[in-house]
């Protein structure tokens, strides 16, 4: 299944410039993984220990995952899955 | 004191002093860093004395090399003593900081007239803002002044004033359909596609500076000294921790002794996902789905949140929320004991102190600073066929005999 998964610009040096990358995947836990597996340096500053990192947030389709199943989310063909930092705001 | 370089709070990592918010190794939020070494803090208490009437007078404390040009100064708001409203709740000293007397009747004014400084330093024409209203209020008033574009991203279902406060100053007004953290997301997606400067997103390190001014003019206002307890509402959680920075640099400063205040935070139940972390014990911000009054407040997804959190528990402080009858009668509470008429954010605030002042958690030889962050006028809703109006005709025997019903009754 075709997901879209798009990388905030100030870490697009890290995907050699790509702002989005088509990958497959089930859930976001999934695509995420994929995402990493073609840019590995994407993973470290994403996640920690397995986890997304504290300020990191991630939308399927514009919805916080958090209010949905986490990376557990599931994710279906043609879906968008944003990665953004979570300072903004206040 | 030198401005120098932006650090992420969480790694440590250091960044020019550019238009960025976050950390790209690990995404952590940014703040500006300072050196203070060559800071006598004599020569510095004489320029804030010598200062302008309002938030430049602390200019040595903001991110910036020199005093900006700023054609809407806000700050130096009054800060009242509060007896009647002591004396209600069984406390010993009591005081509001009323920042509903700057330029657009709310704080935001001070993080704004700073964010919109550094914007016109960085060579913007355009600035922006993800708004729940009052910071809508303020960047499209400030950006008129200093002749910028503004675009301001708003919750389509806005208070009606808030709404209206905005449009005059002629900025382009856009309502989303969605809660402020659907719109926070929108914003952060649009500040990597726009050379816009978003004032609470791109700029956010700076922008979130400007508060620290409410704590340095509450010390300056008390006779540089501190209060044991600070009250302060937290959305984003920005205010609360920065009035903790504001009054931690001072301490380091020597420019007033003692310790850090206890930190009391207020939310509406409706929307309180720091309060909630707080009694639960955690250091993690579940998001919420805001469902409450207080509008201005309604971040379910505060940035913030973990830091104000430590700062809380840090200070032997707490984090505690009240419903929406709490904040009407609180509201009016403020209003009845210091003529004071706040918005409901302010109704948070109030009414979380009562709430504190009734459980015993504020000791009666406390010395407490409650900040008022906007204006009734916004939030008329809350407010609404709460009064009674005597209409009589325009004659003494109408007059006396209404009177006399009143007396009856």
């Amino acid at each position: 299944m075709a997901i879209t998964v798009k990388i905030p610009a100030q870490l697009r040096a890290a995907t050699g410039g790509e702002g989005e990358l088509e990958v497959d995947g089930g859930t976001v836990g999934e695509a995420l993984d994929a995402v990493f597996a073609q840019h590995d340096g994407l993973r470290e500053r994403i996640t920690q220990d397995g986890d997304l990192r504290r300020f990191v947030n991630v939308y399927v389709s514009g919805e916080d995952i958090r209010f949905q199943e986490g990376l557990e989310t599931a994710v279906n063909d043609g879906d968008e899955v944003t990665i953004l930092p979570a300072v903004a705001g206040g | 004191m030198a401005v120098k370089s932006l650090n992420c709070k969480e790694c440590g990592a250091s960044y020019e002093l550019g238009a960025a918010y976050f950390c790209e190794a690990c995404f952590g939020p940014l703040e500006v860093s300072y050196d203070l070494t060559d800071l006598d803090p004599g020569e510095a208490k004489r320029k804030i004395q010598a200062g302008s009437q309002g938030i430049w007078r602390y200019a040595d404390f903001l991110p910036f090399e020199g005093r900006p040009t700023d054609p809407l100064e806000p700050g130096l708001t009054p800060l009242v003593r509060a007896d009647r409203l002591a004396e209600r709740l069984g406390l010993g000293e009591v005081w509001i900081k009323n920042d509903a007397a700057n330029p657009t009747h709310s704080f935001k004014d001070r993080v704004v007239a700073v964010a919109i400084a550094k914007a016109v330093e960085l060579g913007y024409e355009t600035v922006a803002c993800a708004s729940t209203g009052n910071l809508a209020n303020a960047v499209a008033a400030h950006a008129a002044a200093a002749g910028l574009d503004s675009y301001v991203f708003v919750p389509s279902d806005l208070e009606e004033q808030k709404l209206l406060a905005t449009s005059v100053y002629g900025t382009k007004l856009v309502g989303v359909r969605g809660t402020y953290d659907d719109v926070n997301r929108l914003c952060t997606e649009l500040s990597q596609t726009r050379p816009w400067a978003f004032v609470n997103v791109n700029l956010r390190p700076y922008y979130a500076e400007g508060s620290k001014t409410l704590a340095y003019e509450t010390i300056e206002q008390l006779g540089w000294k501190l209060p044991d307890r600070v009250v302060a509402p937290i959305a984003s959680g920005s205010l609360f921790t920065k009035i903790g920075r504001g009054i931690s640099e001072w301490l380091e400063l020597g420019l007033v002794r003692g310790e850090l205040p206890t930190f009391s935070g207020a939310q509406a139940a409706g929307c309180s996902p720091v309060a909630t972390a707080f009694a639960e014990g955690t250091d993690v911000c579940r998001p919420q789905k805001p469902d409450t009054i207080a509008k201005s407040l309604a971040i379910g997804d505060p940035a913030d949140g973990p830091y104000a959190l430590e700062l809380a528990r840090r200070t032997g402080g707490e984090i505690a929320s009240v419903d929406d009858d709490e904040i009407r009668d609180a509201i009016r509470l403020l209003a009845e004991t210091t003529g004071i008429f706040t918005e409901t954010a302010g109704g948070v605030t109030v009414g979380v102190l009562a709430k504190l002042a009734r459980s015993g958690a504020i000791g009666a030889d406390e010395r407490v600073v409650v900040y008022i962050t906007g204006e009734g006028l916004k939030t008329l809703d809350a407010t609404r066929e709460t009064f009674r109006m005597h209409e009589i005709d325009p004659s003494l025997e109408s007059f006396e005999s209404e009177l006399a019903a009143e007396a009856v009754a």
